[in-house]
């Protein structure tokens, strides 16, 4: 169970100090001639330059999802600003004119300063209408009222960032609907 | 010219010294590189010999646990990302494990085990990160890029499993956020060779390195009643003689049903400090092996619906995080917000003997001292 490990003393060659560096100079070699051999597995990035390639549900800054009328999903039940531990999202109702829905958000509001990004209002929202995935992580403005995002803000993505294959990201729930859709962003939507 | 006698700084006791020699004091930090963090230490100096320090708190308090009690369970959750944030997926498990104590939640076969992955590969990177700072702090800024380089593999891995690579919040009650993705076992399998690979490099380079071992050797002991009295644990306690794992001494999760070692070491000096962490990195990969070949098929996830009104009581949850043991104690009244909760840090009890060790070192042990300890101040001001 517990291992115990016994101490060995240094040997006369160890004590010389110039093996040491040697032996120590090669492995730093090693990887220096490694490094030029294949450039491209090198752990560099210029990074102004070069954009940092996330994965798809790297929590990023948020977008709200639209109905296939362009409307957007959110139904204003405030269940993610309940759920938002930073307090950061201001939603205000308004009756829906769709007979169907019974709310929809007049303001939509997520302050990204005081936003900690963890992901619990996307969990928390019951018709999938708010998502993170924008991949959007350098958030910079000049003022703080700029970091403000507003409705029209969040609602202002172009579905060809996102993966064609989720239909969900493209649109609301599936069925005769996706003809609309397609005719309203002028692309196949794929749903199984 | 009349000396002026001035008070001593808090926490200095009055010694009747020789009044050939001047005593002076010196602030290490808290802006000072070496000290990982905003931590300052008064330093009672007699020319380049420590006489007395003195660790001074508090730079970088965020009353984590007193904002804990205006947010609901699941929302503290993410706050203790914020403690120890090497070890965010632990600090998560811990206070996921008092919620599941307290509400009478299973976790799934599944989850446990993509927990008990997830756990391992934290404390793999952990560790990486100490090896770095360790080398980088000697003076041996080769192993500082290396330990980093290692390290990245595994925060890229997290990155698509749960979306950030820092603040994790990946845990839930009853399980994790979601499923691993379908790339996740075969990327752990490439961490798990690669990182075999190249601890055997940082072995020859660091570990045999003959002026790390003349630094580090013999620096800053701690002796085994020492480390007890103090409460330190994981690998500071385990250095100095005590074979103390929560993993295998009160087992959570499906700790027991892995077979792995607590590596103990005898001196309780810097270099066994250092060397725990390297043995510890091998012990995880023992563990990442088994789970590759064990884990079942199933949900992520518990069905059960948690209320997360916790009934009225209190509960205590405890891991081993890489740093220690990491406790969590729930006070829990009528409602969906705690009465109080408190994190027992390991940093902070690891780092309360620092006054004993570095007495009689030059100023340069210090830094040995501080960096083998591997503490972390955002975990012990919080």
């Amino acid at each position: 169970m517990a291992k115990v490990i016994q101490r060995r003393s240094l040997t006369l060659l160890e004590r010389s100090y110039l093996w040491e560096i040697i032996k120590g100079m090669g492995t730093t070699f090693k990887h220096l001639f490694r490094n030029f051999k294949n450039p491209e597995k090198m752990q560099l990035m210029s990074y102004p330059e070069v954009e940092v390639q996330t994965p798809q549900n790297y929590r990023g800054s948020h977008r709200l999802m639209k109905r296939p009328d362009g409307e957007p999903r959110c139904v204003a039940c405030y269940m993610c600003s309940t759920a938002c531990p930073a307090r950061c999202i201001t939603i205000e109702a308004e009756p829906s004119s769709d007979p169907r829905i019974e709310k929809k958000p007049r303001k939509f509001e997520i302050d990204w300063l005081v936003c900690v990004f963890c992901g619990l209002c996307e969990e928390a929202c019951p018709v999938d209408a708010i998502r993170m995935d924008t991949r959007k992580v350098a958030i910079s403005h000049y003022t703080r009222k700029e970091f403000i995002a507003d409705m029209p803000r969040l609602l202002n993505w172009d579905p060809k960032d996102f993966p064609a294959n989720d239909a969900q990201s493209q649109k609301a729930p599936g069925g005769k609907q996706n003809q609309q859709a397609k005719q309203i962003w002028g692309l196949e939507v794929k749903h199984s | 010219m009349e000396m002026v006698k001035r008070p001593l700084p808090a926490g200095f006791q009055k010694v009747s010294g020789d009044d050939n020699t001047e005593e002076y004091f010196i602030n290490m930090g808290p802006q000072h590189p070496a000290t990982h963090g905003v931590l300052r230490l008064v330093l009672r100096l007699d020319g380049e010999t420590v006489r007395e320090c003195v660790p001074h708190l508090g730079y970088i308090h965020r009353g984590i646990e007193k904002q804990a009690e205006s947010e609901t369970y699941l929302q503290y959750v993410h706050l203790t990302d914020r403690m120890d944030y090497l070890t965010s997926h632990m600090n998560n498990h811990s206070v996921c494990m008092a919620i599941e104590k307290a509400v009478g939640i299973g976790v799934p076969d599944r989850a446990e085990y993509i927990r008990v992955m997830v756990l391992e590969l934290n404390r793999i990177s952990s560790h990486l990160m100490m090896f770095g700072c360790f080398g980088g702090d000697l003076g041996a800024q080769t192993a500082l890029l290396y330990g980093f380089k290692e390290r990245e593999v595994i925060t890229d891995i997290f990155d698509e499993l749960c979306g950030a690579r820092l603040t994790m919040n990946y845990f839930r009650p009853g399980g994790v956020a979601n499923d691993i993705p379908d790339t996740f076992i075969a990327r752990v399998k490439k961490v798990i060779v690669d990182v075999e690979r190249t601890l055997e490099e940082f072995d020859r380079l660091i570990t045999g390195n003959v002026i790390i071992q003349e630094r580090s050797r013999g620096i800053g002991i701690l002796t085994r009643e020492d480390a007890i009295a103090y409460g330190c644990t994981g690998c500071v306690l385990r250095a100095s003689g005590v074979p103390y794992d929560l993993r295998k001494d009160d087992p959570y999760s499906i700790y027991d049903r892995l077979d792995f070692d607590v590596p103990t070491k005898q001196n309780g000096d810097s270099f066994d400090r250092y060397v725990i962490h390297i043995d510890e990195i091998r012990q995880s990969i023992r563990i990442l092996q088994q789970c590759i070949e064990q884990i079942p098929e199933g949900p992520y996830r518990s069905k059960e619906k948690p209320s997360y009104r916790l009934p009225a009581g209190s509960y205590y949850a405890a891991t081993e995080t890489a740093k220690g043991i990491f406790g969590t104690y729930v006070v829990a009244e009528k409602g969906d917000k705690p009465w109080r909760i408190h994190s027992r840090s390991p940093n902070f009890a690891n780092l309360s003997p620092i006054g004993k060790m570095v007495k009689g070192h030059m100023i340069a042990d210090v830094v040995t001292v501080i960096t083998t300890l591997d503490i972390l101040i955002p975990d012990i001001d919080r």
